[in-house]
């Protein structure tokens, strides 16, 4: 079995990272832009990942940071969320376009 | 004499004040509390007296000092000399005025009656700060119950006012912070206290740029010309004891910062701009005055002249002589009195007749002869009437201003005397259409003053006449005061 | 020198008056008011008697001279080193003249008030407002500071336009009572500044001191003072011209005068005192106090003398036209104290030369005495009639015998006929100008002959002319309280002319003898008598004379009736000028100019903040666009540009 090395972790995370900007510039539900960007976050976190076991393999802040990471990203979630959910019930829709409306 | 206490019995009269229930308590928890500031106060003038006639010839008298934030050399310094004992004086004369005269508040009375002690608790701690810091700090609280105060409170285009006044003060506060952070940088030794700042002195370049920031700033407090829209306005939407506020104690803020803050401070930015502030003055002076003559109603006139008798205070600041500085506290005194007295009568005929228009009323001293005769006595006292403080006031800054020789501040001055004719026209104006003249249909039934106003009001006329009458002695409390700012002014070449 | 502390009680007497009548009067003194005020003045009076008798006869004198002493002064505002308001007192003699004659008229108007203001609401008010006069007026004469002097005269003035505007419902009062304020207010501008520039030369403000450095020709201050200069003047003169123009304002010399007519709207025994015996001659009195300066400064004493001669002359021609009983007097009173200022004109400094000054000083107290009367009298007139026009009277020597007698007696003494007082100081008076400046003799000859005229005319209009139309039947001549004033007034006005003045007042203390010359006072007696004469042939009977001769010069005659158009031209430069060019251009640009920049801020802020909102368009993926073009953009920028 051929171990992944650095380069080919650091594509992949670089093609989620994009996907996941894809999907938040292009999708119009909500949900989906979420998704997005749980995607973006992730492949930060694999980088970081990455980085610790290849640069500096005795340590761990890399470790720390994608736990931190993934913790915040779930907080996020919720809190998106209940605002997509508020959203619904005042709109009946999670149409991105529909919550300009909030603006000033 | 403990000075904690001109800042604790506002606070506490402030906390009690909330705790209070039944709108009838709260005025009366207000009342006294104002009273026992009245009495401190006197107790103030009373011990700083006895200090000084017992010889004690530090600058300062009853210091104290707590130290706040030590890594930025900021303490909570207090002291009092002559000058701030007579501003302290002023406050509490007018701030029991001002409570005796919104008796009859009705609307928020808890709320209200805070706000007013909370400005006063404000002006006290300005009055006895000798930290730039803390002084900074107490100015804020002075402004913003103001806004509330007329925005809430108020008559009339009342939003537009309040945002106006508030947005210009701030302004000024904001230029007061820049010129004080420029202060503190700029010092050999990194201090807010006023008289370390004070002994090590400020290099001239610092002073060049900050005096005009910190004498703009407190200026527009003082309404300096062309700072002075917000005066107009903010008053005329104010309620009576707002206006009294107002005028009486928040625009004497101003002269006393430019005073003691930025001339004090900085003697040779004083030197540098005075010719530019004294054309300011004069200008405020002969230009609000005849701007006053326009004016149709009670309230934009009284404010109007406001703006020509506090450029009576600037001018006396930056004539630079011990003399017109003596006068320009004295007249930051007369004027705090006499206008806030001015604005309880017009509360008071406001209330009666339910209109501020000059021309809409006459013949008044026929149904209210006592609040006519008060109307009589301050307007005399603003047309600088003998015997009443205006006059005192006035005359002092004359005769210093004229001590210099030159042509230019003669002419200042010169200009200066000539608004008290227009002072008296405008006065007479409307004194002779509102008091005198026949009764107007529909006034028969109006009712004099009730008891509340009455003590106000002769407690304001006692403190007109007190100075009009011997002004001996607010002459040597001010005097040794203004003296030492001259001299630092002298030594600067 | 005995102890005088005493003399301050004289002032203050009728100001404890004036503030337990005016706080407690309308509760407790309802009635009683009037004698509390008299009381007080009789005792102030008493005291200024023996005051002037211990002065002229026990202690003032010093090798023959009257000294000027401050028995005593406290300081009552220092402003720097030396330059202070003391208020003190002042001895000599003038102000102890002007002593006697303030308290006596003033008792005379107390007790004349007594019934004549009987049973006005306001009685107890009027008795406070005469109090604070008296005190003020009291206060000016013994002033030993010119500012002590500027204090007082502000406090004559409020006094002044309190009881000018007595009847505060008559609109005309009201008006009056602003006008006399404002237009001596503007010369006390004046007055002011003149103390301002006395006082910087000088370095003081205290009288003596001030004489004596602004006098004493190797005194550094006086070189100082007349080596200054400024559009051609010294910087002396241009003091005393200031000062003067305080006095001309308070005096209602031309072209100041417009408020003495109008000021007649006040209570007739307020013009007697005020507008007739004392305040308005405050002018004189000021002049009279800085004699000495003003002898320094040829230019000043040469505009007081045109000033006093141009104000006599054209006072007297309009008196002569007034149909207005109390405005005649009060342009009487107007040409009076010009003769009284130009005698101070013509006048020189010390011995002989200084005849000028004590004629204008006894001119002032003749004057005083005499004016006070036909006020009086004209008060009483106009209580038996109620009408102020002289259309309305005539007639009337049977109703009022003794109005009529003491009228007819002041009037004697106004048109300077021997014995009676007038003709002693104005014959002095004429002499003064005679030897110093003869055109101002001429005009001033003119003048007496006018005076004699236009008093007589106005004598047989009211006690000759038509028969009596009397309506009113109660008490003729009011109670004795008005009786007994006229008869003292009278009986001062008929002798005092004989009161050897000279011995008493002179520029220099010393004594100046009385000369009466016979052959020169021909001149002036026969030209009052032609005066007199054609009043008589005018106004005895009712006929169409005076109608006839008005019409034959109609132009003329209206200019004069509407007094040379000088009210309208200060009107036109008020309403016109002052609101409109100054007041109103000034209102516009503080609510326009300044205010709107204020509001162009706020507008300004406003609306760059809306243009820019509409970059928060509420789109969330556009935001998110910007922010990872932003990254990038500083990506490149930190990685590749920004080394």
């Amino acid at each position: 079995m051929i171990q992944p090395g650095l380069y080919q972790i650091l594509f992949i995370s670089t093609a989620l990272f994009f996907i996941g900007i894809y999907g938040f510039f292009t999708r119009r539900n909500l949900i989906t832009i979420l998704m997005s960007v749980e995607l973006v976050l992730n492949s930060v976190n694999l980088n970081f990942i990455a980085f610790n076991k290849y640069l500096w393999p005795n340590r761990l802040d890399g470790v720390f940071f994608t736990i931190f990471i993934i913790a915040i990203a779930a907080a996020e979630a919720a809190t998106a969320i209940a605002i997509i959910i508020n959203l619904y019930r005042s709109h009946q829709s999670i149409d991105v376009e529909n919550a300009e409306e909030m603006k000033y | 004499m403990n000075l904690l206490l001109l800042i604790l019995i506002p606070l506490f009269t402030a906390i009690a004040v909330l705790l209070m229930r039944n709108p009838q308590h709260i005025k009366w928890v207000a009342l006294t509390g104002a009273t026992t500031q009245f009495i401190t106060a006197l107790w103030l003038l009373l011990a700083y007296q006895n200090e000084r006639a017992a010889g004690n010839h530090f600058q300062m008298l009853f210091e104290q000092r707590y130290n706040l934030f030590t890594s930025w050399h900021i303490s909570f310094h207090l002291g009092v000399d002559g000058i701030s004992t007579a501003m302290i004086l002023l406050t509490a004369f007018v701030v029991i005025a001002g409570v005796l005269v919104s008796w009859k508040m009705t609307k928020m009375t808890k709320e209200f009656y805070f706000l007013l002690i909370l400005l006063s608790l404000g002006a006290y701690g300005f009055f006895i700060s000798l930290d730039l810091f803390i002084l900074f700090f107490f100015l804020e609280i002075a402004v913003i119950p103001k806004y509330l105060l007329i925005g809430i409170w108020g008559s009339g285009n009342k939003e537009y006012s309040a945002n106006k006044l508030a947005l210009m003060l701030m302004g000024g506060s904001a230029l007061v912070l820049v010129g004080l952070l420029g202060l503190y940088f700029n010092s050999p030794e990194r201090t807010f206290d006023l008289i370390r700042l004070s002994e090590i002195g400020i290099s001239t370049e610092t002073q060049k740029i900050c005096f005009p920031l910190l004498f703009i700033g407190f200026g527009v407090f003082t309404a300096l010309f062309p700072f002075h829209t917000w005066v107009p306005d903010g008053h005329s939407s104010a309620p009576t004891a707002g206006s009294m506020f107002l005028a009486g104690i928040s625009m004497k803020l101003g002269g006393y910062g430019c005073l003691r803050v930025a001339t004090y401070l900085m003697p040779a930015g004083a030197k540098e701009y005075a010719n530019i502030i004294i054309v300011l003055s004069s200008i405020a002076i002969l230009y609000g005055a005849f701007t006053t003559l326009m004016q149709k109603d009670l309230k934009y006139m009284n404010a109007y002249s406001s703006v020509s008798h506090c450029g009576f205070v600037l001018l006396g600041i930056s004539m630079l002589t011990k003399t017109s500085m003596t006068g320009a506290v004295m007249q930051m005194i007369s004027h705090g009195l006499m206008t806030a007295l001015f604005f309880a009568v017009i509360g008071m005929i406001y209330e009666r007749t339910h209109t501020r228009q000059i021309n809409e009323m006459s013949g008044l001293l026929k149904v209210m002869p006592f609040i006519s005769t008060i109307f009589f006595i301050v307007g005399f006292c603003s047309l600088g009437l003998p015997g009443l403080s205006g006059f005192v006031a006035e005359m002092t800054i004359f005769m210093g201003s004229w001590e210099h020789p030159d042509a230019f501040h003669r002419i200042a001055t010169i200009v200066a005397c000539l608004s008290i004719v227009v002072t008296a026209v405008y006065i007479l104006r409307a004194i002779g259409k509102t008091a005198m003249g026949p009764l107007k249909e529909g006034y028969a039934n109006l009712t004099d003053a009730s008891w509340n106003e009455k003590l106000a009001a002769v407690i304001l006329v006692a403190g007109i006449i007190a100075i009009g009458c011997a002004p001996f002695w607010l002459n040597n409390l001010v005097g040794p005061d203004t003296q030492l700012i001259m001299q630092k002014i002298l030594l600067t070449q | 020198m005995p102890n005088v502390t005493y003399i301050t009680l004289i002032p203050l007497l009728p100001m404890a008056g004036f503030i337990m009548l005016g706080i407690f009067g309308r509760k407790y003194f309802k009635n009683t008011s009037g004698i509390i005020g008299t009381v007080l003045l009789l005792i102030s009076t008493m005291l200024a008697i023996h005051t002037a008798y211990g002065y002229f006869f026990e202690y003032g004198k010093l090798d023959g001279i009257y000294q000027k002493m401050i028995p005593l002064h406290y300081t009552w505002l220092e402003f720097s080193k030396g330059v202070s308001i003391d208020m003190g007192i002042i001895l000599d003699p003038i102000s102890v003249m002007m002593l006697v004659v303030v308290t006596f008229v003033s008792l005379m108007v107390h007790i004349y008030s007594l019934s004549y203001m009987k049973g006005e609401e306001r009685f107890p008010t009027y008795y406070a407002f005469l109090g604070l006069f008296s005190f003020s007026m009291l206060g000016l004469v013994l002033s030993s500071n010119i500012f002590q002097i500027y204090i007082f005269w502000e406090l004559v003035g409020v006094s002044s336009f309190l009881l000018i505007g007595y009847y505060y419902n008559k609109p005309n009062a009201v008006a009056a009572c602003k006008k006399a304020f404002i237009v001596t207010r503007f010369a006390d501008v004046g007055f002011l500044i003149g103390i301002l520039i006395l006082s910087f030369y000088a370095g003081t403000l205290d009288f003596n001191l001030l004489i004596q450095k602004l006098t004493s020709p190797e005194a550094s201050e006086f070189k100082n003072a007349v080596t200054t200069s400024f559009l051609g003047l010294s910087g002396l003169t241009w003091g005393l011209i200031l000062v003067f123009i305080g006095g001309a304002g308070k005096s209602a010399m031309f072209p100041l005068h417009i408020w003495l007519p109008d000021a007649m709207e006040g209570p007739t025994p307020v013009s007697a005192l005020i507008h007739a015996a004392t305040m308005v001659v405050a002018g004189v009195f000021l002049v009279a106090r800085l004699f000495p300066v003003f002898s320094m400064s040829t230019t000043a004493l040469n505009l007081i003398s045109y000033v006093g001669i141009i104000s006599a002359l054209i006072a007297a021609i309009i008196a002569c036209t007034q149909t207005d009983i109390k405005r005649i007097l009060a342009f009487s009173t107007m040409s009076q104290i010009g003769f009284m200022m130009f005698a101070l004109g013509v006048s020189g400094f010390g011995g002989e030369n200084g005849i000028g000054f004590t004629a204008s000083l006894f001119h002032l107290f003749t004057h005083a005495l005499f004016k006070a009367l036909l006020f009086l009298c004209a008060g009483t007139v106009i209580h038996y009639i109620h009408s102020n026009e002289v259309k309305d009277m005539g007639g009337l020597r049977k109703y009022l015998p003794i109005t009529h007698i003491s009228f007819l007696i002041a009037c004697l003494s106004i048109a300077g006929i021997p014995p009676f007082s007038g003709f002693f100081s104005k014959e002095e008076i004429l002499l003064a100008a005679f030897q110093h400046n003869i055109i101002i003799y001429f005009a001033a000859l003119i003048t007496s002959g006018l005076t004699a005229f236009y008093i007589f005319r106005l004598y047989f209009h009211i006690f000759w002319n038509k028969p009596a139309i009397v309506k009113s039947d109660h008490k003729r001549e009011g109670g004795l309280s008005m009786i007994l004033p006229l008869i003292l007034l009278s009986i001062g006005a008929a002798v005092a002319g004989f009161i050897p003045f000279g011995h008493f007042v002179s520029s220099d203390g010393s004594t100046l003898e009385n000369t009466l010359h016979i052959e020169f006072s021909i001149a002036p007696v026969i030209l009052g008598l032609t005066g007199i004469f054609a009043a008589m042939w005018l106004y005895l009977k009712q006929n169409n004379r005076p109608q006839k001769i008005a019409a034959s010069m109609s132009v003329l005659y209206n200019i004069v009736y509407r007094k040379f158009y000088i009210d309208e031209l200060y009107l036109f430069v008020t309403k016109k000028i002052l609101f409109k060019l100054v007041g109103r251009p000034a209102a516009w640009f503080d609510k326009n100019i300044v205010d709107g920049l204020v509001n162009l801020t706020g507008n300004a802020t406003e609306y760059i903040s809306n243009k820019i909102k509409v970059v928060q368009s509420g789109k969330v993926q556009q935001y998110a666009m910007y922010f990872l073009f932003g990254i990038i953009g500083l990506a490149v920028l930190f990685i590749y540009i920004w080394k």
